[in-house]
């Protein structure tokens, strides 16, 4: 077929940040479809627990302390974490190097206290189905806490190389930090379930 | 369309190098005033696959990747139908001593399985890693590393099911593998994990398609192409990979819950510990029911395609068809509850879901009717696509009909688990989407390999196909209604359902030997076919303006689209974009609903790590089958292989 040129795109920009680029849109359908999963485990959690009248089942109830400092460190971390996601907008190359270490080392922390959660459940996973819902939320987030981490980690040493002076890079710093979100914000919920669910009944 | 209300907003790149703070992009020639055959040149060096086995196995072509995905779909069809046909050779008689109930639980399983997950689910994704980026213009799918990696991901989780069916392992629980019967107390041995791990690795290549699928169609239309000028085959794959995204998620939870509880001893769907075996049902249904429409919509879109291009006009009623697909989208969700009638539900949630259940049919009826609309005002040129349209409108409306009565809680209740419910989900499953990927294999081939097949063996494909399936599943409905119960090996001879089940096989038989006659004729065409050219049914969508097959890059130059059917509209020659750079993997990026151009962006070159990647994952769910631990060591592996996927390499090819 006969071709017409009836525009020019060469002016365009080579990258583009937020939702201007297809990996925000393909970061956002992971969040959908990962959110998904931790919506049915949690309505699954929600389900044993109105089916059992004696919820959480001859359980003790699990000490709140570790994941409540988690919790903590985790809204923290979004200070700086948006901090970064400006720098990154602006393509500033040092802001940038010095957040992504920050938010290297404010993912490792809860990680580190995320350690301790899994005794203060008070409860193993094979002791009856509460242990083991238990154990499922909490694996279910560390395991998105540990990838999410080991992307920062890997992000983080491919900006200090010759790589890192890009848009595109600098579009990826922004949608890790908005993957950072998610994971946050996919805590929180799971925090009220593990830790104060049992305590209602 | 002038440059500049295409270009949205600021320039960042003038911003940010302004602020000296953005290494300068290097910049390469363009296909701005580029002769024709010189453009070809640089596109061709710049996109094709590399040469040799490891070119091979590095490609990140959406076509290379989609004819792999469907021909090792076909490959699954045919295992899971001589599954099928070892079944009924098996039921073709009374106390036939050929298959005994072990192996039989296999074969049910394993072609319930294979059907399902290996081909049903597959063969629609690759049809739209296939067609997809070509309908709506653009050079390749986005993220085409992943969807690299979702092929041998789903190979290796197909192979690792027959070769556990090979080596006597196989799953032998039903293709929904219902607790208890799949727990750890019924159902020793691995068979079970196979199940569980096999579903779970091949969902995850279902899920990354499915994304990638999104984001293609979102973030990568040719200029123009609004939300209202979507080719509706694009459309039904934007609906189904949302639907994807949404429930596929669920039966990766019912499977890795399953396997915790072989595996580590939880108790989650164990009544005694405080588990429940309903919630393995509603989480599995949730997921189950959506899976019917996950393996129809696009079929509906097919048949979108088909019927406009021989009525010579467009679909009647386009809105209206784009509503009902998003309608049948949502309402897939609301009826998981269905299948679990005979579980005992309360009384006012069992009429909710049959109402609910019922709804479905609107949608599907303004679709039919727009099609009929469509074909009414048209002067239907009948080929061979056109006939699998009618044998699907045939056979899907009886499916449907049957589907109507099942949906009423009283008779759900009388012919649970008998042959009446195996007849109603062939007619849907093989109605609603088998006889539509036929016609669409006959419609499209021409395109995927520039020759045509042939029209007579393609008329007598359907003739023996529509006669053979529905003398196989038509008789099923009554035995089902005498009693015959599913999912057994055998019955004995004084209850007199001898002689049907005999007919029944010889249409099986026939069926199945149709299928021997396509392969021929596939493959003859493909060697032997005439030339197609570019545009064989003069259709009106994107993907006939490339030549046929598609060069590596697609389209030598970006399409600009100003009408749903653009072949039709502009009959001498395509309006099209220039300014994209020739040396390297430049895509056009657009806006999510108008389509205007938006940033030109680099797409992912060839990498072998994908493969890598999906070999790591694929051994470490292997591996699980035997010990948790496996979780532990595979992620090393894992995280290795996915850096080198995701490391750039240098500056041009500096992507992904
Ligand atoms: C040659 C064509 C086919 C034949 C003769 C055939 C035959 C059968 C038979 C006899 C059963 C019942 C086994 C039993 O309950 O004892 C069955 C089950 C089933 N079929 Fe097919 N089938 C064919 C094609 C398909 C296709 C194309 C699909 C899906 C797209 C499919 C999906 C299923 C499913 C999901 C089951 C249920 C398996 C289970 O109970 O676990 N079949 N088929
Ligand atoms: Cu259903």
């Amino acid at each position: 077929m006969n071709e017409r040129p009836v525009t020019d795109v060469s002016g365009l920009p080579t990258f583009g940040h937020g939702p201007r680029s297809p990996t925000w849109w393909g970061t956002l359908a992971f969040m959908a479809l990962e959110g998904t999963g931790f919506a049915l485990a949690a309505a699954a959690y929600l389900y044993l627990a109105v089916s059992w009248p004696e919820w959480p089942l001859s359980a003790p109830q699990p000490n709140h302390w570790p994941g409540t400092i988690v919790t903590l460190l985790l809204i923290a971390s979004l200070v700086p974490n948006h901090i970064l996601d400006r720098y990154a907008k602006q393509c500033a190359i040092v802001p940038v190097r010095i957040g992504l270490v920050v938010m290297s080392l404010l993912g490792l922390a809860p990680l580190l206290v995320r350690w301790f959660e899994f005794p203060a459940l008070n409860v193993y996973w094979d002791t009856n189905a509460y242990g083991s819902m238990l154990w499922v939320l909490l694996g279910l987030h560390t395991t998105h806490l540990i990838t999410d981490v080991g992307d920062t980690i890997v992000l983080t040493v491919l900006m200090f190389t010759r790589h890192g002076y890009s848009g595109r890079r600098f579009g990826d710093v922004g949608d890790n930090v908005f993957y950072w979100d998610f994971v946050v914000a996919t805590w929180l919920p799971i925090y009220l379930l593990i830790y104060w669910v049992p305590r209602l009944g | 369309m002038t440059g500049a209300d295409l270009t949205s907003g600021r320039d960042l790149r003038a911003e940010a190098q302004a602020k000296g703070d953005l290494a300068p992009e290097h910049d390469g020639p363009r296909d701005t005033g580029m002769e024709q055959a010189d453009l070809q040149r640089w596109l061709e060096r710049t996109w094709r696959t590399p040469p040799g086995i490891i070119g091979a196995l590095s490609s990140v072509d959406h076509k290379v990747i989609a004819r792999r995905y469907l021909i090792t779909a076909f490959v699954f069809l045919c295992l899971g139908g001589l599954n099928a046909v070892a079944m009924r050779v098996q039921l073709s008689g009374p106390q036939r001593g050929l298959i005994g109930p072990d192996l039989y639980n296999q074969l049910f399983t394993m072609h319930g399985v294979t059907m399902m997950f290996l081909f049903a689910v597959p063969i629609v994704q690759a049809t739209g890693i296939y067609l997809v980026p070509l309908m709506v213009g653009t050079r390749n799918i986005a993220f085409p590393r992943l969807n690299a990696f979702s092929y041998w991901v789903y190979l290796s989780g197909g192979l690792f099911a027959w070769v556990s069916f090979a080596l006597n392992m196989a799953p032998d629980v039903g293709w929904f593998a219902y607790v208890p019967l799949s727990g750890p107390e019924f159902a020793p041995g691995k068979r079970a994990d196979v199940w569980a791990q096999m579903i779970t690795y091949t969902e995850v290549s279902s899920l990354a398609v499915a994304v990638a699928t999104i984001v293609t169609i979102l973030k990568q239309r040719a200029p123009g192409m609004s939300l209202d000028k979507i080719p509706l085959y694009v459309w039904a794959m934007l609906v189904t990979s949302f639907v994807v995204v949404f429930a596929m998620p669920a039966v990766m939870i019912t499977s890795t819950f399953l396997i915790l509880d072989r595996l580590v001893g939880t108790h989650i769907f164990n009544p005694a510990e405080g588990g429940d075996a309903l919630l393995f049902q509603h989480l599995f249904w949730f997921f189950g029911h959506p899976e019917v429409y996950i393996i129809f919509l696009p079929a509906t879109g097919m048949v979108s395609s088909i019927i406009p291009a021989f009525a010579r006009r467009p679909v009647f009623g386009h809105l209206g068809m784009v509503l009902s697909l998003i309608a049948v989208g949502f309402l897939s969700f609301g009826l998981w509850v269905h299948h679990m009638f005979a579980t005992g539900l309360p009384k006012l949630g069992a009429s909710f879901f049959t109402a609910s259940s019922m709804m479905i049919a609107i949608p599907n009826g303004v679709q039919i009717f727009c099609w009929l609309a469509t074909m009414w005002d048209g002067r239907p040129v009948i080929r061979a696509p056109m006939l699998f349209v009618f044998g699907f409108f045939f056979i899907f409306v009886i499916g449907g009909l049957t589907g109507v009565m099942l949906a009423s809680v009283p008779l759900d209740l009388q012919v649970h688990d008998t042959y009446f419910v195996v007849a109603h989900f062939h007619y849907v499953l093989i109605g609603g989407s088998v006889f539509p990927l036929l016609g669409a294999a006959y419609f499209w081939f021409p395109k995927i390999t520039g020759r045509m097949m042939s029209e007579r063996l393609g008329r007598l494909h359907f003739w023996l196909a529509f006669i053979g399936f529905n003398a196989a599943f038509f008789p099923m409905h009554i035995v089902g209604l005498w009693g015959m119960p599913r999912r057994v090996y055998t019955y004995p001879a004084e209850l007199g359902w001898g002689n049907i089940n005999l007919f029944i096989t010889a249409g099986a038989v026939v069926f199945f030997l149709s299928f021997v006659l396509f392969t021929f004729n596939l493959v003859h065409g493909a060697l032997k076919g005439a030339a197609a050219g570019n545009n064989p049914w003069e259709a009106g969508t994107l993907e006939w303006a490339t030549p046929s097959p598609p060069p590596s890059y697609n389209f030598a130059r970006i399409p600009v689209v100003t009408n749903a059917e653009p072949l039709w509209a502009e009959r001498d020659a395509l309006p099209v974009a220039t300014g994209l750079r020739v040396d390297a993997r430049e895509l056009l990026v657009s806006t999510v609903a108008e389509a205007h151009p938006d940033i030109r962006e680099k797409s992912a070159t060839p990498s072998i790590w994908p493969l890598f990647a999906a070999f790591a994952v694929g051994g470490t769910f292997l591996y699980s089958i035997f010990t948790p631990w496996a979780i532990v060591w595979g992620a090393l592996p894992i995280a290795v292989t996915l850096i080198g996927w995701f490391w750039p390499k240098g500056d041009l090819e500096d992507e992904e």
